[in-house]
């Protein structure tokens, strides 16, 4: 132990003389990086068709499928065609089962099991690749954050220009219609030099067209950087994951959840980390160079509480905390607030002249009570209720459940759904159709486990 | 007693007109964890192949069709309270149902312990 920790000492000193604190040197170090890297993407605007990516939304819903036999996704591409992360290699060694998500050959599964993978996620730290989401950065060629965030403003309901240095906010793509396109995390960047520039995670399954959908409206003279040749993104989730990424800068501990910035993780290893994820735990989400992402992994995976975790328990954790998934739960058949994200709309951006895409859906819907609303529904007894399943009260119809499974740390089946807007109070009796038989359920609050979130200390 | 395999992965054990049904090792293996299962009613007649049950991990739901046709005489109930049963001993404790079997003669069709391990290996 002493042996361990006096190494831990000098490796960290090591990192800290490299610039892991806002020191006068480490600015110098860190904007040198930032500018060699970003270089070519800062001066060239990519046009958003050389971006490769099968714009099929994959899911991870599972048909049902004969004799036991385990098809996560009945799935359209031949394998040869999918695209593979960085990791991929990495994964195949651990035994993970490969399935086809969004175009790319993803971990569903690791040796240790949807079930054990989840458990593991809420009490230890659990270790996901995203990669196969977008990322990319939105700037403005005068270098004012306003001009940017101004233009990604016609484009989200979220306020953006307001967002501070660092500050990261969840958002929607949404069509003229107000339609949900999208749902991705905006960031804006926290280092000095850099502060005027966005950068944006988005979906898998919809960055292609998403890609298009911003270069189609940026004005002139605002540019949008796709990272997918320079960057992988890893998200490290649960309870000791502060503790675990701590180990490598202790600067990480200091951010907030929905908080942003680029920091040194190694002396070799530059990142950008947000304290935001998509399990309901506490945790990070970090975008790291294609280059460094395998390394990276090795040093997480090297700390005990630190397990990989397939795209199987990142379905459950998402769903127990109550987190939309793009192409079941939202779509553009749904505004936000149908998808109960009004959360997600600044007050000043709830009316109709508010000058984003969809705006006016988006007010009209908060106006009107018989528009339906997404709610968490709690099927009585154990039978899981999956996505499509029918939602009735009395042998009416009224809606239709869009994620459906079972929640390993609730201990039973777990569903969201839509629901007639008179239905929608937690509390409602409802009846689920499962297999041609009515169950009964209950409408009740979201998330079904608690959210974890670190707000400081 | 004879044990025969489906290549859907179910098996069915012969104890003279008997017939004890459940998914195979491989089976509950791929399936991952299993959260539910849903039994059959006592009584319900079955053609070969008309789904006897289903099982679900936290991800899918699968049917489990039966063998052969039959009347299903007993189900196993301690299932519902205890589907992780299946995963710790599919091919004993974690029986589905009994049938009684109609036609004897339809057991012929299916794999023997043997040619099913063949069929798994090729899978």
């Amino acid at each position: 132990m002493a042996a361990n920790s006096s190494k831990r000492e000098s490796v960290l000193s090591l990192r800290a003389a490299e610039g892991a604190t806002a020191t006068g040197n480490s600015q110098v170090k860190w904007t040198a990086w930032r500018l060699k890297r970003w270089k070519a993407g800062d001066l060239v605007k990519r046009p958003a068709d050389g971006v490769s990516a099968d714009p099929s939304r994959e899911s991870l819903r599972s048909d049902k499928t004969a004799g036991g036999t385990y098809n996560a996704e009945a799935e359209s591409a031949p394998m040869s065609d999918l695209l593979k992360t960085k990791l991929f290699d990495k994964h195949v060694a651990l035994g993970a089962k490969m399935v086809p998500f969004a175009g790319y050959d993803m971990p569903v599964q690791y040796p240790l099991g949807v079930l054990k993978e989840h458990i593991h996620t809420r009490e230890q730290a659990g270790l996901f690749d995203v990669s196969h989401m977008g990322q990319c950065f939105i700037f403005a060629d005068d270098g004012q954050f306003e001009t940017a965030a101004a233009a990604l403003e016609k484009l989200v309901p979220a306020s953006i220009s307001d967002l501070k240095p660092g500050q990261q906010r969840y958002s929607q793509f949404l069509n003229e219609d107000g339609g949900i396109l999208d749902d991705l995390m905006i960031s804006r960047l926290g280092f000095d030099g850099h502060t005027h520039k966005l950068y944006l995670v988005v979906n898998a399954g919809c960055k292609a067209d998403d890609f298009k959908h911003i270069t189609k409206h940026l004005p002139s003279g605002v540019s949008l950087d796709v990272a997918d040749d320079t960057l992988s993104l890893i998200a490290l989730q649960g309870p000791k994951a502060a503790d675990v990424l701590g180990r490598l800068n202790p600067s990480v501990k200091d951010l907030v959840f929905m908080t942003h910035t680029d920091l040194p993780l190694t002396p070799s290893i530059w990142v950008h980390v947000s304290r935001s994820g998509y399990t309901g735990e506490d945790g990070y989400e970090i975008s790291v160079k294609h280059d460094d992402v395998n390394e990276l992994v090795d040093l997480l995976l090297a700390e005990d509480e630190v397990e990989m975790i397939g795209l199987g328990a990142r379905d459950s954790l998402r769903l127990e905390a109550g987190l939309c998934l793009y192409g079941h739960d939202i779509d553009t058949k749904v505004s936000p607030i149908e998808a109960g994200l009004i959360w997600s709309v600044q007050k000043h951006r709830r009316s109709a002249d508010a000058g984003y895409l969809g705006a006016a859906r988006v007010a009209a819907d908060m106006a009107d009570k018989s528009t339906k609303r997404l709610v968490g529904i709690l099927p009585e007894g154990r039978a899981p209720a999956r996505e499509h399943t029918e939602i009735q009260v009395g042998g009416e119809v009224i809606g239709e459940i869009t994620s459906g499974g079972f929640g390993p740390t609730v201990g039973g089946p777990i569903a969201m759904g839509y629901v007639a807007r008179k239905y929608a109070k937690a509390g409602t009796d409802i009846e689920l159709m499962v297999r041609g038989k009515a169950r009964p359920a209950k409408v009740v609050k979201l998330p079904f486990a608690p959210h974890n979130y670190y707000r400081g200390a | 007693m004879t044990v025969k395999y489906t290549e859907e992965h179910e098996w069915v054990k012969v104890d003279g007109d008997t017939g004890i049904i459940g998914i195979s090792v491989y089976a509950a293996k791929a399936l991952g964890d299993v959260v539910y299962v849903e039994l059959p009613e006592i009584g319900r007649d079955m053609a070969k192949g008309d789904e006897a049950a289903v099982v679900e991990s936290v991800k899918a739901a699968s049917d489990v069709y039966t063998p052969v046709a039959g009347e299903v005489i007993a189900v196993n109930e301690a299932l519902e309270d205890a589907p992780e049963t299946v995963n710790a001993s599919p091919e004993g404790e974690g029986w589905f149902l009994k049938i009684k079997i109609k036609d004897a003669g339809e057991l012929d069709a299916l794999m023997d312990a043997a040619a099913y391990k063949s069929f798994c290996d090729g899978l």
